[in-house]
């Protein structure tokens, strides 16, 4: 079981299954635990999945998570997937949910997660971290502390450096 | 020019401490090569042909003389003890080892220097005209802009992994583009609108490379404060719908094609009115600040030293050919632009030994306010020379190598390392810019063929920006033999162009002959004192074609 890294470095069990996208034709199959499921797949059998607890949505890299405006919260937990360490679509869609569409739940980065993704994808939002099986979680906490300040404004801070030198 | 507060220490030296850690991961073997590569390319470290290879941030190209008395005491410390001065403005040690790295960081600090986003897929260092805040045609200076648009790109969240590397150049000038900002990723021209007001006209999707391509405009006046939001539109737009699948089309250049740069600008046009007031919309304050940092020096109030000039140059023949080569005039009265040129025929373009750059910072110290301008074209600047001391530097750098006063001439080439240094090149440069300088040895012939720009790239990479070259020559390998590919027609100015290809391409030897017959049709077709690039766009590429390959 992975490991998931919060955002201040603390470890805990991950208790969710990612549900792949199923082939052309075949229907989802959703286990009997908490669940991610493609979003446009949450979107499209939305009506099905109210008042069940246990479900989220993931995006992958090409994914628009516009389709979701207005939406996202509605669930409790949506998950962005970096199918390579070096696809920094990720970062574009994490600040889009949070800053533009307002989702004010857990945000998990998921897939080819390494430790020194961690402090950029505090900084555009997410606030979990499945850290890739073969890395050392114990080292996520010192990788996310590197930095005490940056110089832009971005999901943490609406303050860039230049307008907090000026206050 | 620019000084650190205690918030740009902290980052700089946290930063030393993060890639320390990378690093030590990276010889533990907790990360792969394939982890690794990102990391240490986001901080200028390349693994080269002979050894790694370390590229230094010098951000659009300012430096004072305790930063190079640094970097002299680095290439002598834990290199050989020279560097090179690269065509972006930067500096490159060749032979560094790896685990000394975090060490060269760590003395480059203390100066306020660092190796950030100098190569990877990132946001590179924002070069800008070399002669900035001292010429007389310039909208504004550029430089705090340059500044601003190097602490947003620095460790951006949001786009530390794009597609493919970002350049973003800056040009202030009306008359002249000596930043090439046609041929950039984003080229901004500083403009003022017919209401006096200030901004900028932005280019998107030029580039050099497999691709070249001449940037469009895809916005005409973009207001002064909204320089960050824009850009920071522009790069979601590329981080979102940039090419990922193939290394070849994944510059910007690709996706402002494949959309138009219409289509591209509605799409950069519809992110930025989400964003467009947010907080990182700049404040007058926050410019002004960083202005602050640029304000002129100490200038006296002196008139032009011209009788005494021009018995100087009366005098002395050499003094006379420098000084109407190398010297550039200034806004202020008295005093002069001076380029130290890097070009000493057998010596490597843009190389200077530990010796010279103490030599360069004593210059800077005595003659130009303890700064210089790193070039471009590879050369050096002492931007605010008096015109009662040109004399006097002139004999000092003479023996220097500093002298030569070939600035814009055939033999000052842009070269880029090449097969000599570099892992990804598929011919030599440096002894092609060698063989033709040799064979362009008589300074008079030289002055009479005016400004020509030859440029030289090892491979299709273009470091040597061999596109725009009114001469360009590139490096190609057939089937395992070096030749080199000739292009006329080139220029990285307001009328930016890339060059043609002549044809078939040449064997080493045979580039000073080839040369030689460019420009023997040249000399033969010009009229009165028109220069290279206007013959050439008047007579076409046949007559050459003809010469060359008769």
């Amino acid at each position: 079981m992975r490991d998931i890294i919060s955002r201040d470095g603390t470890i805990s069990a991950d208790t969710w299954v990612v549900v792949p996208r199923p082939a052309d034709g075949d229907a989802l199959s959703i286990p009997d635990q908490p669940a991610l499921i493609p979003a446009d797949l949450w979107l499209a059998g939305k009506e099905h999945f109210e008042g069940r607890d246990g479900i989220g949505v993931w995006f992958d890299s090409h994914d628009e998570p516009e389709i979701l405006d207005g939406l996202v919260n509605e669930l409790k937990l949506i998950a962005v997937n970096f199918p390579k360490f070096s696809d920094g679509r990720g970062y574009s869609i994490a600040r889009l949910l949070r800053e533009r569409f307002g989702y004010q739940n857990e945000l998990r980065a998921i897939g080819d997660v390494l430790l020194d993704q961690l402090q950029f994808m505090k900084r555009c939002g997410f606030d979990s971290y499945a850290l890739r099986e073969d890395k050392d979680a114990t080292k996520a906490a010192r990788s996310l502390s590197f930095f005490s300040q940056g110089y832009q404004a971005a999901t943490d801070t609406d303050m860039p450096l230049f307008r907090r030198r000026a206050s | 020019m620019y000084v650190y507060d205690e918030h740009d220490r902290q980052i700089a030296a946290e930063r030393v401490t993060q890639f320390r850690d990378q690093t030590e991961r990276a010889l533990a073997g907790e990360l792969s090569e394939e982890e690794f590569l990102p990391l240490r390319l986001q901080n200028g470290l390349y693994v080269q042909r002979l050894a790694p290879m370390l590229r230094i941030c010098v951000p659009y190209g300012m430096l004072r003389s305790d930063q190079l008395r640094r970097l002299a005491r680095i290439t002598r410390d834990y290199d050989k003890g020279y560097a090179h001065f690269t065509t972006r403005q930067n500096v490159q040690l060749n032979w560094p080892a790896l685990e000394d790295v975090p060490d060269i960081l760590s003395e480059l600090a203390e100066v306020e220097m660092h190796a950030n986003q100098t190569s990877g897929n990132c946001i590179r260092n924002t070069t800008t005209d070399q002669f900035s805040g001292v010429q007389v045609d310039e909208v504004v200076d550029p430089r705090p802009y340059c500044e601003i648009i190097r602490q947003w790109s620095t460790f951006h969240p949001e786009f530390a992994f794009l597609p493919r590397k970002f350049k973003v150049a800056v040009n202030a000038s009306e008359n002249t583009d000596r930043a090439a900002i046609q041929v950039h990723d984003i080229g901004l021209q500083m403009v003022r609108n017919d209401q006096g007001e200030l901004g900028y006209r932005v280019h998107v999707g030029g580039g050099l490379g497999r691709t070249p391509m001449v940037g469009p405009v895809i916005r005409e006046f973009l207001p002064e404060l909204d320089l960050l939001t824009y850009l920071e539109a522009v790069l979601r737009v590329y981080n979102r719908y940039g090419r990922r699948d193939n290394k070849f089309k994944a510059r910007i250049k690709i996706l402002v094609k494949a959309l138009t740069p219409e289509g591209f600008a509605e799409k950069v046009e519809s992110e930025w009115a989400h964003i467009k007031d947010s907080p990182t919309r700049l404040t007058r304050e926050a410019i002004e600040r960083i202005q602050g940092y640029f304000t002129e020096p100490a200038y006296e109030a002196m008139d032009n030293a011209s009788e005494r000039l021009a018995s100087q140059r009366f005098e002395n023949r050499r003094f006379d050919q420098w000084l109407s080569h190398n010297v550039d005039s200034h806004k202020k009265p008295g005093y002069a632009i001076v380029t130290l040129t890097m070009k000493k025929t057998g010596t490597p373009p843009g190389d200077v030994s530990d010796t010279q750059l103490e030599q360069i910072a004593e210059l800077a110290e005595a003659f130009s306010f303890g700064e210089v301008r790193v070039t471009h074209q590879q050369n050096v600047v002492l931007a605010d020379v008096r015109q009662d001391q040109l004399f006097e530097l002139w004999q000092q750098i003479e023996p220097m190598g500093f002298a030569t006063a070939n600035l814009n001439t055939l033999t000052d080439v842009i070269c880029c390392p090449g097969g000599d240094y570099c892992a990804l090149a598929n011919a030599k440069s440096i002894p092609v810019a060698e063989s033709i300088q040799r064979r362009f040895d008589d300074m008079d012939f030289l002055y009479d063929l005016g400004d020509i720009d030859l440029n030289i790239s090892g491979c299709m990479n273009a470091c040597g920006h061999h596109h725009v070259g009114n001469i360009g020559v590139l490096g190609v390998d057939k089937k395992g033999a070096e030749f080199y590919q000739v292009s006329l027609g080139g220029s990285s100015h307001h009328d930016a162009t890339i060059g043609k290809i002549l044809g078939p391409s040449f064997a080493q030897d045979d580039m000073p002959e080839v040369i030689a017959k460019i420009i023997d049709v040249y000399v033969n077709n010009r009229k009165d004192e028109e220069p290279f690039l206007e013959t050439y766009r008047r007579i076409g590429i046949e007559p050459f074609k003809e010469r060359v390959y008769a």
